[in-house]
């Protein structure tokens, strides 16, 4: 494996069969909380949230014996940070067929950090329709939040420092499964959401 | 980074498809039940049109209170244009007012690169169409139709045919077409070429039937009557004998082609009604992906803390 220099600094906290446990765990958590999977959906945050919650759903669908509807909602036209930074080009909203109104949604991320890309969602989420209840599934929760925000599935609870990067590797886009936490970064300010990684 | 769109010709092929990638992610807002997001809230966008336009002034409206734009809508008849106000002035008044974005049409080629280095203007100038010069975002629109039936750009074989020497939509079209990748043919009558279409990045051709062999896309122009001051072809039957798109022309076009027309047309002048209003025709279509495209166009200039475009160079 060929390591790039930020990761040499970086130390590995999930390595992949540690993600997978994760991702079980919390699909179990998903059907006993809705008491089932009827009616529930996942959406994932680009980039990495989206192959996250097609994983959910695989495992869901395992369990359940039919397939669970997926898809990605992007966030970029709802970030309260849009006019600090140049603008970006967009992600992905896909929703399954049927929408979402009435729906259980899962929003699926990979790091819960200030909050900010959650209430950005929750925005976006209002305007595609009106689910019955949303959810929050993240597979790293690493505090330092800067709005009343939690999650309601994690994957592991990551104590960091806001100089800390976190960092997820997942084998759809980066050729394996790893949570990084990395030394001092550039990204010291937690409203920067992802910690370097989004 | 460049906060106008004034030119075609300032399109990185990395601009252009960012541009096109992020209509197509906007062209789904306008499949929702709310087609509207709050990107661009609080911004001024102010369409300046000094020459009668009804297809782009509303698409550019359409395009930025979709993005919660505030517009200002001033068209020079009965504004104070009319009573011999300079551009200067008109533009010192929007800057008071705080346009963060001006889109302009003028009879004049290079009123809108004028505004833009004037020092007359904060905002961002996106060029509606300048006299006989550029029509920016008319291209995209047509880049991103074809690139949605035709999958990718590379290599297609796209005819412009008509009046190319009074359009700015023809001169836009090849600059980005030829960045896309796309090998394009001019056809015209020779008193219809522009001087210099030789430099131009494009084939050109003075017989329609041998052009079409093999086409993806064939573009029709309007004959522009108004831009007219002498006799360019003998008749109208004439010329639609010779470069109208009529039925049996377009039966002998490969079955994938489709048939555009940046509108108003003339019908059964450049192409008949039945061409017009055939299954190949995508001229609606062309209309509504204007909205899109030109989101995405005031998106990406205005929606962050700088201009996504130009960035790479």
């Amino acid at each position: 494996m060929v390591r790039s220099d930020s990761e040499d600094e970086a130390r590995e906290v999930l390595d992949a069969d540690d993600v997978q446990r994760a991702l079980t765990r919390i699909a179990h958590e998903v059907l006993e909380r809705n008491k089932g999977a009827q009616s529930v959906i996942l959406l994932g945050i680009p980039t990495r949230g989206v192959p996250l919650a097609r994983r959910l759903a695989e495992r869901i669908g395992e369990v359940e014996g039919r397939p669970i509807p997926h898809g990605s909602l992007d966030i970029t036209m709802f970030r309260d940070d849009l006019r600090m930074r140049p603008a970006r080009g967009l992600g992905r909203t896909e929703l399954p067929d049927g929408g979402i109104d009435g729906a259980v949604v899962v929003l699926v991320d990979d790091v819960l950090f200030s909050g900010r890309s959650i209430r950005a969602a929750l925005d976006a989420l209002s305007e595609l329709g009106r689910p019955h209840a949303v959810q929050l599934a993240v597979l790293v929760d690493r505090g330092h939040r800067q709005f009343p925000i939690r999650a309601d599935y994690v994957g592991k609870n990551l104590p960091t420092s806001t100089r800390e990067s976190v960092q997820v590797l997942l084998a759809e886009h980066d050729g394996r499964d790893a949570v990084l936490i990395g030394g001092s970064d550039d990204t010291h300010d937690p409203s920067a959401e992802g910690g370097g990684t989004a | 980074m460049t906060r106008h769109l004034l030119s075609a010709a300032d399109l990185t092929r990395d601009d252009a498809t960012l541009i096109l990638d992020t209509a197509d992610e906007l062209a789904r807002v306008s499949d929702r039940p709310v087609k509207k997001l709050p990107t661009l809230r609080g911004r001024t966008v102010v369409n300046l049109f000094f020459e009668d336009s009804t297809r782009t002034r509303i698409s550019f409206e359409a395009a930025a209170k979709r993005l919660s734009a505030d517009v200002i809508n001033f068209s020079a008849k009965g504004s104070s244009v009319s009573k011999g106000e300079s551009l200067k002035d008109t533009a010192l008044t929007l800057e008071a007012m705080g346009a963060d974005a001006v889109v302009i049409r003028h009879p004049a080629s290079g009123a809108p690169h004028t505004l833009a280095h004037s020092g007359w203007i904060g905002g961002s100038i996106v060029n509606a169409g300048d006299g006989t010069h550029e029509h920016p975002t008319q291209a995209l629109l047509d880049a991103f139709t074809m690139r949605r039936h035709l999958s990718s750009l590379d290599g297609r074989k796209v005819v412009i045919v008509g009046d190319v020497l009074h359009s700015r939509v023809a001169r836009s079209n090849v600059l980005l077409l030829s960045t896309l990748g796309a090998d394009v043919t001019l056809v015209a009558p020779p008193t219809l070429l522009p001087v210099g279409v030789e430099q131009w990045p494009c084939a050109y051709s003075y017989d329609l039937d041998a052009s079409l062999e093999g086409a993806d896309a064939v573009m029709m122009l309007r004959v522009q009557r108004e831009r007219m001051d002498a006799a360019f072809f003998p008749s109208a039957r004439e010329y639609s004998r010779r470069y109208g798109l009529d039925a049996e022309r377009m039966e002998r076009l490969p079955g994938e082609a489709i048939i555009m027309h940046p509108g108003p047309m003339n019908r059964g002048l450049e192409i008949t009604a039945a061409v017009a209003d055939s299954d190949r025709a995508v001229i609606v279509e062309q209309v509504t992906n204007g909205v899109s495209v030109r989101m995405a166009v005031l998106y990406l200039l205005l929606g962050g803390s700088d201009s996504a475009l130009g960035g790479v160079e």
